[in-house]
């Protein structure tokens, strides 16, 4: 076992997170399910709490004193998530369920305005499929074709035959910023000028990235960027699209309903201001408060701290796993192209044989197509088991991962 | 504790079938074909039988999945040549109950190699991919039953 390298004072950080205390089937919990959702600190479970016990109203309603808290904890909440991924201002922040209803209204909103017969939407047979389907039921109504960037043997974009599939047709890209099935971080900064050399719109699926590195996207230059809160050590149920307010301001309403009009007539509405336009209902207002209590918690761990170990565990896991026999990583290479996630198979083990005999030895990995069936053509494999990091996992827990490995060997004799 | 568990899942019975499924293949001549596929997991199978009269002449598949999804369609094919449809239909209920923890079930020598999946019982969330198998064969009785009515 090597030395842990402290880059932060670990036991401290597990120690903010309540669910990693248990054991599970007589063994101490290793949790490393992170890319599907990630744990909630303290910090996240008491704002929850405190906004319940405390500030619960309806936002945007009342003149009472709880409706005034509650909607100042709301903005607020909204202004910590715009200061987050560096947007111009709190406006631009859109509340929605999390990453898959951010890429729908953008698909159900700008595209079905802006895309039309033989338009072209872009996007690579890596994505997730809430990055796939909404783009084909857009395609399916406008008569506009969905396009792909391949990947190659190690699951990267393949760059270089971008300008084959990105032309004066392609309306709006669509891509994953890091691959949630292999782990995959791509060039998204690049991949962004590219396409705005052509005139098309830029969205990017942030669900795993923004849990595990800043983002910014005035830097990134995109016009759409969509992350999810669950991920991130928030709340299930919140998550936000960012877009340039000039879109923002031309897009059509996504659902109707109360909040997001101005004055409803017999014959017509007109439409509430930005942000509020796109809020329809009663919004997620405890969810909001807990996303951006996660937000300030990893803010204050440090993104440049939390990047630096996870790389050292994740350049632990793999170094292990690659000595395990029969087993197989999915996924770049190097450990620059990728992030906490590490997909393999091992042997003819199904990955839900792997996952059910990791369980019953206390370690939580998924096993499946993690939702990118597309991804699992590619290597032609029905499905894999995944690993996935974050900022509390160790080194140690690396080790307990192969020993429970070495069990799925003893029973399948891989 | 969990060990005998972990093995009372994983029976060598069951690895074996899976490593070397009975009656894996394409069926040409079958009466009745059911695909019954999981999207949740991706596991998938394809069941033809051959249904002759009342009775199951032959019964064939085509499959991909998990040890437990892929070991019980190759046992319960195993039982269903030669069965009448009642028969077979018996045995889907018994496979069930057994699936519940039915210990009448678990006692029943009638469910052949079938026996060795008791211990998925105690693993809920791998029910289902004992059933994968069961619940092509239903749905192919049903099929069957419509085709030639019971005379």
């Amino acid at each position: 076992m090597p030395a842990e390298i402290e880059v932060f004072d670990l036991p401290f950080l597990r120690a903010q997170f309540p669910a990693l205390d248990q054991e599970i089937n007589g063994h101490p919990l290793v949790y490393l399910d992170n890319a599907a959702t990630a744990q909630k600190p303290w910090k996240v479970l008491d704002a929850v709490a405190q906004f319940y016990e405390r500030d619960n109203a309806n936002v945007h309603r009342g003149i009472h004193e709880l409706s005034r808290r509650a909607t100042e904890e709301f903005e607020d909440a909204r202004a910590r998530i715009a200061s987050f991924m560096n947007a111009s201002e709190p406006a631009e922040i859109i509340w929605t369920r999390g990453t898959t209803e951010a890429i729908n209204l953008v698909a159900g909103t700008w595209a079905l305005d802006n895309v039309g017969e033989g338009d072209e939407i872009l996007i690579s047979t890596m994505e997730h499929h809430s990055n796939i389907v909404p783009w084909q039921l857009v395609a399916e109504r406008t008569g506009a074709k969905v396009r792909y960037i391949e990947m190659d043997d190690q699951g990267r974009l393949l760059l270089d035959q971008l300008s084959d599939v990105l032309g004066e047709r392609t309306k709006i890209v669509s891509l994953a910023h890091i691959s949630n099935a292999l782990g995959t971080v791509n060039p998204i900064a690049e991949i962004t000028r590219r396409v705005h050399d052509v005139g098309a719109l830029m969205m990017i699926d942030g669900a795993q990235a923004g849990p595990h590195r800043p983002v910014d996207v005035q830097e990134l230059g995109c016009d759409f960027y969509a992350i999810s809160g669950h991920k991130m050590c928030g709340p299930t149920g919140i998550g936000v699209l960012w877009a340039r307010r000039e879109l923002l301001e031309e897009m059509s309403p996504y659902q109707g309903g109360g909040e997001m009009i101005r004055i409803v007539e017999r014959d017509g509405s007109t439409w509430a201001e930005v942000p509020h336009k796109f809020e329809a209902g009663t919004p997620n207002i405890a969810g909001a408060v807990g996303m951006a209590a996660a937000a300030d918690f990893l803010e204050e761990v440090g993104f440049d701290e939390i990047a630096e170990h996870e790389r050292t565990v994740v350049r632990y896991a793999v170094e292990q796993l690659s000595q395990v026999p029969g087993l197989r990583i999915y996924g770049p290479d190097s450990l620059d192209e990728r992030s906490g996630v590490i997909s393999f198979t091992l042997g003819d083990a199904h990955p839900h044989d792997i996952s059910t005999i990791l369980d019953s030895e206390g370690v939580a990995v998924r096993a499946g197509h993690h939702c990118a069936q597309l991804v699992m053509r590619h290597f032609g494999v029905a499905a894999t088991a995944r690993a996935s990091f974050y900022l509390y996992n160790t080194t140690d827990e690396v080790d307990r991962l192969v020993e429970a490995l070495d069990t799925v060997r003893g029973i399948f004799g891989a | 504790m969990n060990e005998p568990t972990l093995n009372s899942l994983y029976q060598q019975l069951i690895l074996e079938h899976y490593r070397k499924p009975r009656n894996r293949a394409e069926l040409p001549e079958h009466t009745v074909e059911i695909h019954m596929y999981n999207p949740v997991c991706g596991d998938e199978i394809r069941l033809q039988l051959r249904v002759d009269g009342d009775r199951i002449a032959e019964a064939k598949f085509i499959g991909q999945g998990c040890s437990i999804s892929q070991a019980a369609v190759s046992m319960m094919t195993v039982k269903l040549e030669g069965a009448t449809l009642a028969e077979a239909d018996d045995l889907a209920n018994q496979f069930v109950n057994l699936m519940h923890g039915d210990e009448a079930a678990a006692r029943d020598r009638s469910l052949g190699d079938l026996r060795a999946l008791q211990g998925v019982s105690k693993f809920p969330v791998r029910i289902k991919c004992a059933l994968l198998g069961f619940d092509a064969l239903q749905e192919a009785l049903k099929q069957s039953r419509l085709e030639a009515p019971a005379h």
